[in-house]
């Protein structure tokens, strides 16, 4: 053994640790512990719901989807929830994805760096974290209020509900949208003014195509948080319980209507059992409404993420 | 080019009349989606505040401090719904906060880049599953079976359940917010300390937690924030739709500030108008306003020192 292979192995000797790290094996275990703890409460809700609204599938087959509301729970469905859930995302869609993507394009491109964009910058955050009950009381004073104003109905819409939702997720499209923005180099925005390109063609055809994977996840994140919503939707009076309606397009948007998420609710609140077995078969499809929308989302993001 | 033999000037580099017309024009629009955002924030102020004077205005203030909340019978009592959130977000954060900051760890300091790339995605489903759904899970799943099993005494519906429901929807939102802010800390910063010998653990507690306390600090608060605010959960699994007397036991039913809101609301065909119960309904939305935007701010000013610090 020579000299050199000696200090070699002293060497190594020292770097080893001599004892084992229990604190550290203990505190690994409990952070894994946390996230498994997430992951089996996601788990247990998934196959929960899954186990008791199966079977109502299973018994009616599609009848429950092609049904109207009743009080009956054999014959009740979930037809007009499916269709003001519907009814909302191309509202929410026609109304906040525009506005808010210009917002935010004024916000990273336009905007001078004064103290009347940082207070819009902190205003949208500050909006962003309003609690959506709150913008269900802003839509009950004003635009059920403008509505019944001008006499359609008693306000009480799929048009003043998609307005509150449209409102409710605009601080969210803003920010998502403007982050997506923000995350294009300069180097590009350099590259367009040095052709002789003006500040509106340099957005047009180099900004917005580098940014709209970013903008798009965006947007369908928030357009499934705003499916998901209950809260605004009952203070801006969808209708709890069963009502019918004729089917015209004038009174599909200006007669009462419903949501998934309000079905739910209101099926869950009801004292008879089978409305339990009900409540999880219209939460099986709200989850495939919201999460397929989500996954999508993260799918898209997950794709088309770059790194520049 | 002929134009470079004359001396530069600064028209030709604006363009034409035309097209600066144009930009200024899409200027304009641009701008009014920004004052739009303004003109909401000061309608939900202005619409919360008229009708919540005059719900003041009608009532006594000793109402306000009646034995328990029942709107139909003219009972406004604040401290029986700040209770209830107080109960219900202590229970929500005592669960999110713990489990929230561990999974951010575990994601920022000791997991692979492949199981980051698995588990994060599956953190953002949870995020997305909608209140109401989490609600009747809390009411039919995590009270009969967790918090019955654990507390024999424990009613049908619970404050503790709603409590963790309310956590479990906070989870994903602390774990974001801090995991963002520890991988915001400079990879130097964690070699200095490995290199010092230091342990994985004594590098994150030590080094990386302390380096990123700013953002882990305002998780808590944006989370709690978020918490106040939550109303379906509480309105399915908390019970007490009609009203509740002040209690602070957490294994009975009571009422919270949203969730009074919500019930309020979904029985408006009875309280409508200008009948104080109905206006109580504003008068609740302005108290949860006014804390949740305090929050905010705050929650806000300890993100932006994240950002300014590396």
């Amino acid at each position: 053994m020579t000299a050199a292979s000696v200090a070699a192995g002293t060497v190594r000797g020292t770097l080893r640790a001599t004892r084992r790290d229990y604190a550290g094996l203990v505190f690994a275990g409990l952070l894994l512990l946390s996230l498994l703890f997430t992951l089996a409460v996601l788990g247990i809700l998934i196959s929960d719901q899954l186990a008791r609204g199966l079977p109502v599938f299973a018994e009616r087959g599609t009848d429950v989807l092609t049904s109207s509301l009743s009080s009956r729970p054999s014959q009740a469905g979930l037809a007009q929830g499916i269709i003001g859930t519907a009814l909302l995302a191309v509202m929410v869609s026609l109304l906040a994805f525009p506005l808010g993507i210009l917002t935010a394009i004024y916000l990273e491109e336009y905007a001078p760096a004064n103290r009347f964009t940082r207070f819009f910058d902190i205003n949208i955050r500050n909006l962003a974290g309003v609690p959506s009950v709150v913008y269900g009381l802003l839509g009950l004073a004003v635009f059920v209020g403008f509505f019944r104003g001008l006499d359609v109905g008693n306000g009480r819409n799929v048009l003043t509900g998609g307005l509150t939702l449209a409102v409710l997720i605009l601080p969210l499209v803003i920010i998502t949208a403007a982050e997506a923005i923000r995350a294009v180099p300069n180097a590009i925005r350099e590259a367009g003014f040095g052709l002789g390109a003006s500040r509106w063609q340099v957005v047009r055809k180099l900004i917005i195509p580098a940014a709209a994977p970013g903008i798009l996840t965006g947007t369908v994140l928030a357009l499934s948080r705003a499916l998901g919503e209950t809260a605004p939707i009952i203070l801006v009076g969808g209708i709890l319980g069963s009502f019918s309606g004729s089917g015209s397009f004038v009174d599909l948007t200006t007669g009462p209507y419903t949501v998934l998420p309000l079905i739910t609710f209101d099926w869950a609140r009801k004292p008879q059992e089978e409305f339990r077995a009900l409540t999880s078969a219209a939460i099986i499809v709200l989850l495939a409404v919201t999460l397929l929308a989500n996954t999508f989302a993260i799918y898209l993001r997950n794709r088309y993420d770059r790194k520049w | 080019m002929t134009a470079a033999a004359r001396p530069v000037r600064r028209s030709p580099l604006e363009g034409s009349p035309a097209r600066r017309r144009t930009e200024g024009t899409i200027r304009t629009v641009l701008l009014a989606g920004s004052i739009l955002t303004v003109l909401i924030s000061v309608g939900i102020v202005l619409s919360l505040l008229f009708q919540a004077l005059s719900f003041l205005r009608q009532i006594e203030l000793s109402q306000l401090f009646a034995q328990g909340w029942f709107p139909r019978r003219g009972q406004f009592s604040l401290p029986t719904v700040l209770a209830g959130t107080l109960i219900v977000t202590g229970v929500a954060m005592a669960i999110a906060a713990p489990v929230g900051l561990g999974s951010a760890i575990y994601l920022s300091e000791y997991a692979r880049p492949r199981a980051r790339k698995i588990i994060k995605p599956i953190l953002e489903v949870l995020a997305g599953i909608p209140s109401v759904v989490v609600g009747f899970f809390a009411l039919t799943w995590i009270n009969p079976n967790i918090v019955q099993g654990l507390f024999s005494d424990a009613k049908g519906s619970t404050l503790l359940a709603a409590g963790i429901g309310v956590g479990i929807l906070s989870i994903p939102l602390v774990a974001s917010v801090s995991e963002d802010a520890m991988r915001a800390v400079p990879q130097a910063m964690r070699e200095a300390s490995y290199g010092l010998g230091a342990r994985r653990i004594t590098t994150s507690l030590r080094v990386v937690l302390p380096a990123a306390i700013s953002g882990v600090v305002a998780a808590l608060i944006l989370a709690t924030s978020r918490a106040i605010g939550e109303t379906m959960v509480v309105a399915l699994a908390a019970g007490a739709s009609g009203g509740s007397l002040f209690t602070l036991d957490p294994l009975g039913p009571g009422q919270v500030l949203t969730a009074a809101m919500a019930s309020l609301a979904a029985g408006s065909d009875q309280v409508t108008g200008n009948t104080a119960a109905f206006q109580s309904l504003f008068f609740l939305g302005l108290v949860l306003f006014v804390i949740t935007l305090l929050l905010n701010l705050v929650g806000d000013a300890f993100v932006r020192r994240t950002r300014q610090r590396y």
